[in-house]
């Protein structure tokens, strides 16, 4: 019933909307074991449109993309191409009928070239020589400038992304699938990408573009699906819609506001970090160059910026998984730090939520109460003599739990099986319960629904209400506006002056990501190179 | 239709303590076929093997005795499992601990010396296996050299050189040029836990070693740090638990023990330096420590019931004439299907049936 719809649709620039369908899913579903990724979904997408599907993580966004590139095969129900039913039995198949697609992790060797990388995507047989030609000449025509011979490891994530991108278009694709290909890109880069995107459009492309930013949504696509827990919610017109309705629909409810405590003092400096510098532990891992700021207690530092630039090795020179051989590079509640092991900090008032919550964060098969004992051992009182105290281990759960409305299965399951946002919930709660001085954290609502996103930003605004100087490293730049009174940003290993947030706009912050300065001096062009 | 493995969405702890009996009876249904195609009886083969040697108390002893140190080494190669080091080399270990240990009986031996002479061996034994064990441990640890091969490359040289020592240095003059030692003086002997019987105090030892490392990995902040690291090695460095001291210590700990155990088998029932020493001990406490799930008390049973195979095997041996050999396939098939069975910790069968056509118009 819902094809008829679509028929007496009259959106305004539609005239495509009489094509037929290039691609279409009828109910399609895939289970696996118990759990329905994706329950009988229908979606349609015509030549000449951009489609957004629109979801939270574990809506089925991935799912569905997934088994329309031929990655998995559905359960049920059936994928329509040019109206009629195929099977795909892998994402080469996919490629060969003109369906691309470009993953939000790319799949890039470092030590190899550009053309090399995307020689060993390709399924032909094309000589390199006619390839890299033909390579070059594809980026030329799209704008999107590649050096074929660079190695992959010396390029900016951008351009790791329009690897991708160019080696998905080399395949002329009827059909190109994009997944969220703007979470790495400054904002600068993503107006840039949108002109490509509009481009392929223009030549009568499809573009299903999977994303949960709803302002890029609105302008860019023609129609938005809405997937939610699995079911597809609605198709609409996304530029009808106001990013409230549309993100209504995502969560099926409003999202709590998060309020900052008016009149927040800040105090004393509780976190310095003095000129670090430090060499990358990897290959190609990021040098840290001269990093100085202070934060102080009541304080909320942003620390913005794309992936890759450091982030990660500043969380772990912060967090002494490595150390600096000058102690007074790290400062905590005024004591040199720098040469100190994570439990000397921790034991000092700072504690640490890193990036990744399974394998980093937690020992994913491991009861929650020992989760707590990984962090809490050193300062909480769980531990005497070297005897483990299992009680405060599981009361530490359990305030946790009621805290901050951790939900689970059981009192004490394993980490791994909670969701991902109650399973943050849980880490932050962790550190949050020891009452930390300082707070160092580094994406803290990444992947994580809005529900569970409210209530981790909250508690930090709460912690630093509270007299706790907290840092925070996000890409999302909502989030840190949200929260953050000062934001600096990071490029290339090195760590810009913080900006107040109220003056720091995302055009002056997408500056700073992007590794321009601010300087008054943009009209030479003296800087490159 | 069709069978998948499945992912659990949570470990099963019921398949994590039945898993090891699947393996157990999936091994002897192989046996019974293995047993048909020599020709002899099953059901008289499995007699002898599992039941018999449970019918009279000196076979009961002998299983204590033989269980001794395939417990005691497979605790300590727990531990090192458990933190993700791979110590190969428990048998090299082994044979240094009975070598060092032997080294004061020899020297001692026919002297009036005091009731020192035992507690000495075992102390210097144990150091002996604990230093061995931390050649390929500091090796992985300076170097990054894998700890499989290296520690399994020291089990040769130690075997080498205790065949050595018995044919030269240490050879019984009166031996008839046998390659062993004198026998060791009572005073440098193990004491039998019951007169006349074989028991001896190994066994209580090995007890009490289970019960240790029991504490240890439950209760204590060591134990919780072996585990992380070797669970989830970010996560633990985040902890603040350093791994390669962790591969230090486990390697150290579980070389004291293969030491111990070796001195033990030397100066309790063999009673004397030879090579042949160890049917392999240091080998089969590897199956004995996954058989037992890496657990103390797992391992406790585990050895218990791989001891029933080495004597069953002897008694199969001298009733049926079946090879001796048969042990070691048994030995080796169940560790086959112990580490088989694990998978269905984590995952489980799942039959699917085909997809469902989907008819226009439905729903």
């Amino acid at each position: 019933m819902p094809m008829h719809q679509r028929m007496f649709d009259p959106t305004p620039q539609r005239l495509h909307s009489s094509e037929p369908p290039l691609l279409q899913t009828v109910e399609l579903t895939k289970r696996y074991g118990d759990f329905i990724a994706n329950d009988s979904i229908d979606i349609e997408i015509r030549p000449r449109e951009i489609h957004a599907l629109l979801g939270e993580n574990g809506a089925g966004k991935s799912t569905l993309v997934k088994a329309i590139y031929g990655l998995i095969q559905p359960s049920a129900g059936e994928i329509r191409w040019h109206g009629e039913p195929i099977v795909l039995s892998g994402p080469s198949d996919a490629r060969s009928r003109g369906i691309g697609m470009v993953f939000q992790h790319f799949s890039l060797f470092d030590n190899l070239t550009v053309a090399e990388n995307v020689a060993l995507g390709l399924d032909g047989k094309e000589p390199f020589k006619d390839m890299s030609a033909r390579l070059e000449q594809v980026s030329k025509t799209y704008g999107l400038p590649l050096d074929p011979r660079r190695e992959v490891w010396q390029l900016s994530v951008g351009e790791r992304q329009r690897i991708e991108i160019v080696r998905a278009l080399m395949q002329d694709p009827k059909f190109l699938i994009l997944d969220e290909p703007t979470a790495v890109l400054t904002p600068q880069e993503a107006d840039q990408l949108f002109i490509v995107l509009e481009r392929l459009k223009a030549e009568g492309r499809a573009i299903l573009y999977i994303s949960h930013k709803l302002d890029e949504v609105k302008r860019l696509c023609d129609t938005a699906t809405i997937l939610r827990g699995g079911r597809k919610i609605e198709t609409c017109n996304p530029q009808r819609e106001t990013a409230a309705s549309l993100a209504r629909m995502m969560v099926g409810g409003e999202i709590k506001q998060v309020r900052a405590a008016s009149g927040r003092k800040t105090t004393v400096p509780r976190l310095v970090v003095n000129d670090l510098s430090l060499a990358p532990a990897e290959a190609h891992g990021v040098r840290l160059e001269h990093i100085s700021f202070e934060l102080k207690g009541g304080e909320i530092l942003g620390i913005a910026g794309v992936a890759g630039n450091g982030q990660d090795e500043l969380f772990a020179a912060l967090s002494g998984e490595r150390l600096s051989k000058h102690s007074g590079t790290v400062v905590i509640e005024g004591i040199a730090a720098g040469h100190l092991s994570i439990t000397q900090r921790r034991k000092l008032g700072a504690a640490f939520v890193p990036e990744e919550r399974l394998g980093h964060g937690t020992a994913p098969r491991m009861k929650l109460s020992e989760n707590a004992l990984l962090t809490g051992h050193a300062a909480s009182g769980m531990v005497r003599h070297g005897f483990i105290d299992t009680a405060a281990t599981l009361k530490t759960v359990d305030r946790a739990t009621e805290t901050f409305d951790v939900r689970k299965a059981k009192r004490d399951p394993e980490a791994a099986s909670l969701s991902g946002g109650n399973l943050q919930k849980f880490i932050v709660g962790r550190e949050i319960l020891r009452n930390p001085a300082v707070l160092v954290v580094s994406q803290p609502t990444w992947g994580v629904d809005a529900g569970a996103a409210a209530i981790i930003r909250q508690a930090l605004l709460d912690l630093a209400t509270a007299g706790a100087a907290v840092l925070v490293t996000s890409q999302d730049l909502d989030e840190l506006a949200e929260i953050a009174d000062r934001i600096a940003v990071m490029f290339h290993g090195r760590l810009s002056a913080p900006l107040a947030a109220s003056e720091a706009s995302r055009e002056k912050l997408g500056l700073l990501m992007g590794g321009s300065s601010l300087e008054p001096k943009e009209a030479t062009h003296a800087v490159g190179a | 239709m069709q069978l998948v493995l499945e992912k659990r969405a949570e470990r099963s702890n019921t398949i994590a303590l039945i898993s090891p009996l699947i393996a157990i009876g999936l091994t002897i249904v192989t046996m019974v076929i293995l047993f048909a195609i020599l020709g002899k009886n099953p059901l008289l083969a499995l007699h002898a093997y599992f039941i018999a040697p449970l019918t009279d108390g000196y076979s009961l002893q002998e299983i204590a005795v033989k269980a001794t140190p395939l417990v005691m080494i497979a605790i300590g190669l727990s531990l090192c499992y458990l933190a993700n080091a791979w110590n190969i080399g428990a048998e090299g270990q082994f044979l240094i601990g009975a070598v060092a240990g032997s080294w004061i009986a020899v020297k001692t031996q026919g002297t009036d010396v005091g009731p020192w002479v035992l507690p000495a061996m075992l102390v210097l034994a144990a150091a002996a296996g604990a230093l061995y064990a931390l050649i390929p441990a500091i090796c992985k640890v300076k170097f990054g050299a894998s700890e499989i091969l290296t520690s399994l490359m020291l089990v040769y040289v130690a075997d080498l050189f205790l065949d050595y020592l018995v044919r030269g240095p240490w050879r019984d003059p009166h031996g008839f040029n046998f390659p062993t030692t004198a026998e060791f003086d009572p005073i440098a002997t193990v004491p039998l836990l019951i007169e006349g019987g074989r028991l001896h105090l190994g066994a209580m030892i090995a007890l009490l070693v289970v019960a240790a490392v029991a504490i240890l990995l439950g209760r204590t902040i060591k134990g919780f740090e072996i585990r992380v690291v070797g669970a989830a090695p970010r996560a633990a460095r985040f902890g603040g638990f350093n791994a390669n001291q962790l591969v230090i210590l486990t390697f150290a700990i579980s070389g004291a023990l293969a030491g111990f155990a070796g001195i033990i088998e030397v100066a309790g029932p063999v009673g004397h330096l030879q090579p042949g020493i160890s049917p392999g001990y240091g080998f089969t406490a590897i199956i004995v420590a996954f058989l037992g799930r890496l657990n103390p008390l797992g391992i406790l049973i585990a050895g218990l019931f791989v001891a029933l195979t080495f004597i069953g095997g002897e008694q199969a041996q001298i009733a049926m004439k079946i090879p001796l050999d048969v042990t070691k396939v048994f030995q080796g098939i169940l560790l086959f299907y112990v580490l088989a069975c694990d998978s269905l910790i984590l995952y489980r069968f799942k039959l699917v049936f085909p997809n469902r056509q989907v008819t226009r118009g439905a729903g």
